[in-house]
């Protein structure tokens, strides 16, 4: 009995790993009467239930979605099938600070001929960011991270201060919070988070790189990003909020325990709140990102990434169809935010996919409506080829200015970040422009 | 931690003798101890020999980038000569991540060291009760992989989290704060410490336990004390040994990585190139310039190889003279 059951395992697994070699096998291959084969790596959760929706409606394409580690190791892994030049999928999920790595390695195809008519469907930001601000098209946006303020409201309540409307109320508020409480702090400068210094340069109105002719520029070290780093410097000289990094065991348990009362995020932070900080569910509000300037409103993003076509693909036709449909649909859109958990960078997605808020700011019925605000006036922001290099010298050097808590320590970080960033490019023989 | 088996001389006389036992055949089959080698020789070719030479051949490329970048045809794989060994030698990190390696090694290896000699003489003593018990729990904690007692450490170092800070705020010190630039070298030695000083102390009470009993019982009838056995008798017998964890000391300390790399995120002052070791893996994969990420490679093994041996020449001859 016990052999039989054995026997029927061993048998039910080898037709498993049959079947898995063979999906493989054939992927970007046609099976049969002209049926193609597509395959799509993707680390969004539940995103084969959303592909799920496009193969029952188009038998002639089908995706075979392949789940995937994170940003990081799948643009390694996708990297290294582009070098050894096989085995990349035809549909690619690139976060958008990779888009510029990606095409210098030509890893990702240009689909211009394509969807270059989409445009007008995505916010500018989002666009320009798979244009490189150039006529070539390397990918539709599929997310984006609008950023926004979250705040504990009974610890404004209690304190009788309303959500920042500026940054010079924002600085009031860390001051009033941390001389209330000596322990409490309005938010943190983490030298561990780039992408998020980067969204907040971006609302400043800064764009780290350019093309310009047959050039890169790099304007790290601009107007724009020094007022956003004298500013943090500042809040971190005076000590009116922390200077230790985001995203460690520490600053979970500092949301957890009302240490950090608020936090300047993105549309997705109610997922890493409800991981981390579970028992303040109920006491989180959220507001639009404070201003420089009232009058002028300016947004900024953090994460965020499209799907793009790569360059191995045989299929580069029906790969298009593909993505299309699924970040501009409106049945695929709602897939996207309900079952994937994705924030779509398609304009009209608020009205019909996101209708209530997320569970963890279910009192807050303008949840989303306050997220279309923030995305729809975000600047337009270009990454470089070299966004890695950039980004490590960015924790190396305001690593060391948070540590010195010193203003003029953060502004010189940034010409450090510059010069890094520029001899590496030009060592790698970009053309650099200045 | 980088580890060899210790080869005791006990294994390699029995090798000696059955090779012995039948001398007939063996020089009559020239060919079979050949045969015996050659899966060690492929191994070790494969795994070994070849990455090195590919190693050094990558450290005398370079991809050349030209115009923006885009498209197949900016990118082409040309020859290099030196000149990815003098922009590694030339990088204004690599001197920085030099010194504080030194740093760090001036700190681990004599406390270390000396940690595990003082308990490997201390279980030997036989004055200690419990030695069975006290010798595992001091080597347990090389049993746990360097990425994980980082984490641990991590944890035990965040002031919010950590229940060492709780008790120095129940009793109204205020905790240090372990991740300053001043403290964060310690922080990190203090987990190699940790982590080594058990297995080496199993080397040298290995060594010890070689000692004839004899030789302590005569000095302590000539009236010797426990502390002059030690230093007289002891000490000098397992001098090899010494050496030895001295020189798998030093090249773990040349290879520094895995404790500072898992504590990088929880810290403003672990920079990406704080070791040699890190260099590497920046050029590798942050800059993705595997050609210099090789040549750094080249320099450090140069340099292990260089001091590890360099130190065998300076004290060899001294050393190894009792066991001739």
């Amino acid at each position: 009995m016990r052999k039989a059951i054995g026997g029927a395992l061993a048998a039910a697994l080898l037709l498993l790993a049959a079947g898995c070699s063979g999906s493989d096998d054939d992927s970007g291959g046609t099976t049969g009467g002209g049926k193609v084969e597509l395959t799509y790596w993707s680390w969004a959760p539940n995103m084969d239930k959303v592909v799920e929706g496009w193969n029952a409606g188009h038998p002639d394409i089908h995706v075979t979605v392949n789940k995937q580690d994170g940003g990081d190791p799948a643009v390694t892994k996708l990297l290294t099938a582009i070098k050894a030049g096989s085995g990349a999928p035809d549909v690619m999920q690139a976060e958008y600070q990779k888009i510029p790595t990606l095409v210098s390695a030509d890893a990702i195809a240009d689909v211009a001929g394509e969807a270059g008519t989409l445009k007008a469907k995505f916010p500018d930001s989002a666009w320009n960011a798979v244009t490189l601000g150039s006529e070539s098209v390397y990918g539709i946006p599929q997310d984006s991270g609008p950023m926004m303020f979250y705040y504990r409201a009974d610890v404004f309540g209690k304190l009788q201060i309303s959500p920042p409307a500026t940054w010079d109320q924002y600085a009031d508020a860390a001051r009033k919070i941390h001389s209330a409480n000596r322990k409490q702090y309005l938010g943190t400068f983490s030298a561990n988070d780039p992408g998020w210094f980067a969204g907040l340069a971006q609302q400043a109105g800064a764009s780290w790189w350019g093309v310009q002719g047959d050039s890169w520029t790099v304007n790290i070290n601009d107007a724009a990003t020094q007022k956003v780093a004298g500013y943090w410097g500042g809040l971190v000289q005076e000590g009116v909020i922390a200077n230790t990094p985001m995203y460690t065991p520490d600053w979970n348990a500092a949301l957890n325990d009302g240490t950090q009362v608020g936090w300047l995020s993105a549309v997705w932070a109610p997922g890493v709140l409800e991981g981390n900080a579970a028992s303040t569910k109920g006491r989180w509000k959220v507001a639009a990102l404070p201003q420089w300037d009232p009058a002028k409103p300016a947004g900024g993003n953090w994460g965020g990434s499209a799907t793009s076509v790569t360059t191995q693909s045989k299929h580069k036709k029906q790969a298009v169809e593909f993505i299309t449909w699924l970040n501009t649909d409106p049945a695929a859109l709602k897939a996207l935010a309900g079952t994937a958990n994705i924030y779509p960078a398609a304009t009209d997605a608020t009205s019909t996919a996101l209708t209530s808020p997320p569970a963890f700011f279910a009192d807050q019925k303008d949840f989303y409506a306050i997220a279309a605000e923030a995305g729809k006036v975000s600047n337009p922001f270009t990454y470089g080829p070299n966004v890695n290099v950039a980004y490590s010298a960015y924790n190396d050097a305001f690593g060391k200015a948070a540590e010195a808590k010193q203003s003029a320590a953060f502004t010189g970080a940034l010409a450090t970040m510059q010069s890094t960033t520029v001899s590496d490019m030009k060592t790698a023989g970009f053309k650099v422009a200045g | 931690m980088t580890t060899l088996p210790a080869v005791t001389p006990a294994a390699e006389r029995s090798a000696v003798t059955t090779a012995a036992d039948r001398p007939g055949r063996g020089r009559r089959r020239s060919g079979t101890p050949y045969a015996f080698l050659a899966p060690a020789l492929m191994l070790f070719t494969a795994f070994l020999g070849a990455p090195v030479v590919y190693a050094g051949y990558l450290s005398v490329r370079r991809v050349k980038i030209s115009g923006l970048g885009l498209g197949r045809s900016s990118r082409v794989e040309q020859w290099a000569g030196l000149s990815n060994y003098t922009r590694v030698l030339t990088d204004s990190e690599f001197l920085p991540s030099v010194g504080r390696i030194a740093l760090y090694g001036l700190i681990v290896v004599p406390l270390m060291l000396g940690g595990a000699l003082l308990m490997a003489l201390l279980i030997d003593g036989g004055r200690s009760r419990a030695g069975g018990f006290a010798r595992t729990a001091i080597f347990l904690p090389y049993a746990v992989p360097a990425v994980i007692a980082s984490l641990l450490w991590g944890f035990l170092y965040l002031p919010r989290i950590s229940p060492i800070a709780d008790v120095l705020n129940s009793a109204g010190l205020s905790a240090p704060n372990v991740f300053s630039s001043s403290w964060v070298l310690y922080a990190v030695a203090n987990i190699a410490i940790w982590g080594g000083m058990g297995f080496n102390m199993i080397v040298l009470y290995t060594a010890l336990r070689t000692i004839p009993g004899e030789l302590s019982e005569a000095a302590r009838i000539d009236g010797a004390s426990d502390v002059q056995i030690a230093l007289r008798i002891k000490i000098p017998v397992i001098l090899p040994s010494l050496i030895m964890t001295f020189v798998f000391s030093l090249i773990a300390t040349l290879q520094v990585f895995a404790e500072p790399m898992t504590l990088r995120p929880l810290a403003n002052t672990i920079s990406a190139t704080w070791t040699p070791l890190m260099m590497v893996y920046r050029d590798a994969f942050i800059r993705n310039d595997i050609h210099a990420a090789a040549a750094t490679s080249v320099v450090i093994a140069v340099a292990t190889f260089a001091l590890s041996f360099g130190f065998l020449k300076l004290v060899g001859s001294r050393a190894f003279r009792q066991e001739d």
